[in-house]
């Protein structure tokens, strides 16, 4: 099959010295999604997403809306449950529905709104255009294929080259997420490497086929502290070269804190604060962020008694009458428990799902 | 805790050396060494009630409170914890993590333990939930007066929690000392590169931390290198670090931790401010 090169970014390919070639036939048919190279890279508006379970319909995503444009990294931050994974797998259209349905809103990469795409379609802009890296690198690699064999099979399927061709990527792909003696690894297991090399082979595959946005779920959070520095420190570098957009989920504050630029805080499937970092952690305006912050130890200074949030956060099914904050937070007022509250602009580009944000603001 | 047995060495209890003592004798001397498990979900036996899970300790130590007693006893433990006493005959599936990690810690409370040996017992749980059981067990210790043997890996919240750090690599201790020490005043490249490590939740500090990123993996621990266990990705590694095993010894004059590294030197990498 005839391949051409299509490198998106003219200097990334000597940067990594990697071929980037896309096969004639898939490059035309992901062109012919109607890509705008005007339009903002990944807007997403009002987001979706429902569980339908026996208990009821859980709105694990419950209309969340962000931005993300070439070179930025968006952080969101969130407990178990509050909805940050869904956003990042209906973004992939890898949802496992049933249970899991869109319910509604866009996902508009450089104007073209995945949600309507049919499948075949939206298979072309995985790994092409969006591609993620996964938490739990062990379960997402296939322990019985090499990992030689798992990357080049990207390049064998999206970009139709020949085995020989696609070994050559992979060890390529692999001596760039720095896996020493990537000529040889490249015929390992997944079980032969340490966690955080299995965590560069799941970013090398994500980096694979030079996409637009990375989504990295939770990347470092079954690493060791110094090998989360590395990991970090690798997807804030490649991210560099190539102009990618990131969304990094996370809970850990401190993670999102050293790379992000902007951060949306979610709760209960909800976003309740959306700003750039700087505001986040220098003054939250949403009472859930500012409790947050304070109820985590930190390095550089022994603190008193944390501050901690008391109860727990709500079953989705069963989510609390107005603001689903409310039974946990200081700041509560009568209305808090019947008025939902909408994501208040507040100026400086900021946005506060509170009621009572200037109070928020001002203590 | 007994529950492994060691190959050699001594543990030295109470002035009862616990390495090599027979079971019966050691089930005596685990009154007063209890242990917090990391995870929630599988220390708790499913199919035993809470009041049976937190009454357990007294069926095998019966001296300890007389059977007429113990469901009085296992439901004031509950409200220390901060559960009611009304859980008494609930099953730990309908608890949340942080909830059931607080049963654990009840559990671990019944026999009025001089230590407890809390093995990441925060790990496990939600960023919200963590500060509640951290406060929960600071107020246990004043109010028991409490020893805790905190084995975590998150540095913010063992800093926050301890008053002397032991600082381990590949099964042996690195550097030793008390909080200050250990978090300012670090000698062991080790304690260094791993302090520098942890984000900060503070992008103003962006850059202008002291950045030590170490290069490759932890080694096997059944096969680890010569000499220092940490050389092979230590920036400070000379050939003296591959002959001969750096002892655990005071090495920085005005300085009181012990460090295992025969080039400690003092070097503040998270340039800590001052408590407000």
């Amino acid at each position: 099959m005839s391949t051409v090169d299509e490198a998106k970014h003219g200097d990334d390919t000597v940067a990594f010295g990697s071929r980037r070639q896309r096969s004639r036939t898939e490059a035309s048919q992901s062109d012919d999604l109607g890509f705008d190279a005007s339009a903002p890279l990944l807007v997403v508006e009002d987001l979706r997403v429902e569980f339908h379970t026996r208990e009821g319909v859980a709105h694990a995503v419950n209309g969340a809306s962000f931005t993300v444009g070439h070179g930025e990294t968006l952080g969101i931050l969130g407990e178990s449950g509050s909805g940050k994974s869904v956003t990042a797998q209906a973004v992939m259209g890898i949802l496992d529905s049933p249970p899991a349905k869109v319910g509604g809103g866009k996902v508009l990469l450089r104007g073209v709104d995945l949600l309507a795409l049919p499948e075949e379609s939206r298979r072309l802009v995985r790994s092409n255009r969006v591609a993620m890296v996964f938490q739990d690198a062990l379960s997402a690699l296939n322990p019985v294929f090499t990992v030689g064999y798992q990357l080049g099979e990207l390049f064998r399927i999206h970009r139709g080259v020949t085995r020989q061709e696609a070994k050559t990527e992979a060890v390529s792909m692999l001596d760039l997420v720095g896996i020493p003696g990537a000529a040889q690894r490249v015929s390992d297991y997944p079980h032969q490497f340490s966690g955080g090399m299995r965590q560069r082979v799941m970013i090398a595959m994500a980096l694979a086929l030079d996409p637009d946005v990375l989504i990295a779920d939770e990347p470092t959070t079954a690493l060791d502290v110094t090998v989360q520095a590395q990991i970090m420190k690798l997807l804030a570098d490649v991210q560099a070269e190539r102009n990618m957009g990131m969304i990094l989920i996370t809970h850990d504050m401190g993670v999102v804190a050293d790379v992000a630029d902007k951060i949306c805080v979610m709760y209960a499937g909800r976003i309740v604060e959306r700003a750039d970092v700087h505001s986040v952690y220098g003054n939250p305006a949403h009472p859930y962020t500012k409790a947050l912050l304070e109820s985590i130890p930190r390095i550089d200074h022994k603190g008193q008694q944390l501050a901690s949030i008391e109860g727990l956060p709500p079953n989705l099914t069963k989510l609390p009458e107005g603001c689903s904050f409310h039974p946990r937070c200081r700041f509560r007022r009568d209305r808090c428990t019947t008025d939902d509250p909408p994501l208040y602009d507040i100026g400086g580009s900021r946005q506060s799902a509170c009621h009572y944000y200037e109070e928020v603001l001002a203590t | 805790m007994g529950l492994l047995p060691a190959t050699s060495g001594s543990v030295n209890l109470l002035g009862q050396e616990l390495v090599g003592m027979r079971e019966r004798e050691l089930r005596r001397v685990r009154r007063n060494v209890q242990i917090i498990f990391q995870d929630p979900y599988a220390s708790l036996d499913p199919r035993m009630t809470v009041g049976g899970i937190v009454g357990e300790p007294f069926r095998i130590h019966p001296e300890v409170a007389p059977r007429g007693d113990r469901r009085a006893k296992v439901q004031e433990l509950l409200e220390v914890v901060g559960l009611s006493p009304e859980h008494y005959n609930r099953y730990p599936h309908q608890f949340s993590g942080g909830q059931r990690q607080r049963i654990g810690i009840a559990r671990a409370l019944a026999l009025r333990p001089q230590i407890i040996v809390c093995d990441e017992p925060v790990s496990a749980l939600d960023v919200s939930v963590q500060a509640q059981v951290i406060n929960l067990l600071e107020r246990l210790q004043d109010e028991f007066d409490l020893s805790y043997v905190f084995v975590a890996h998150d540095l913010s919240v063992v800093r926050h929690i301890s008053d002397r750090v032991a600082v381990m690599y590949l099964g042996k201790i690195a550097e030793i000392g008390d909080e200050i020490q250990i978090y300012e005043h670090p000698t062991h490249p080790y304690t260094q590169a791993l302090l520098s490590a942890v984000p900060v939740p503070d992008p103003t500090l962006r850059g202008q931390r002291e950045e030590i990123v170490l290069t490759g993996d932890v080694p096997s621990p059944a096969n680890p290198p010569s000499g220092c266990r940490f050389r092979t990705r230590c920036w400070k590694a000379e050939d003296l670090c591959a002959e001969e095993e750096p002892a655990l010894i005071q090495r920085v004059a005005g300085t009181s931790q012990l460090s295992a590294c025969h080039f400690a030197a003092e070097l503040d990498v998270i340039h800590a401010h001052p408590t407000p």
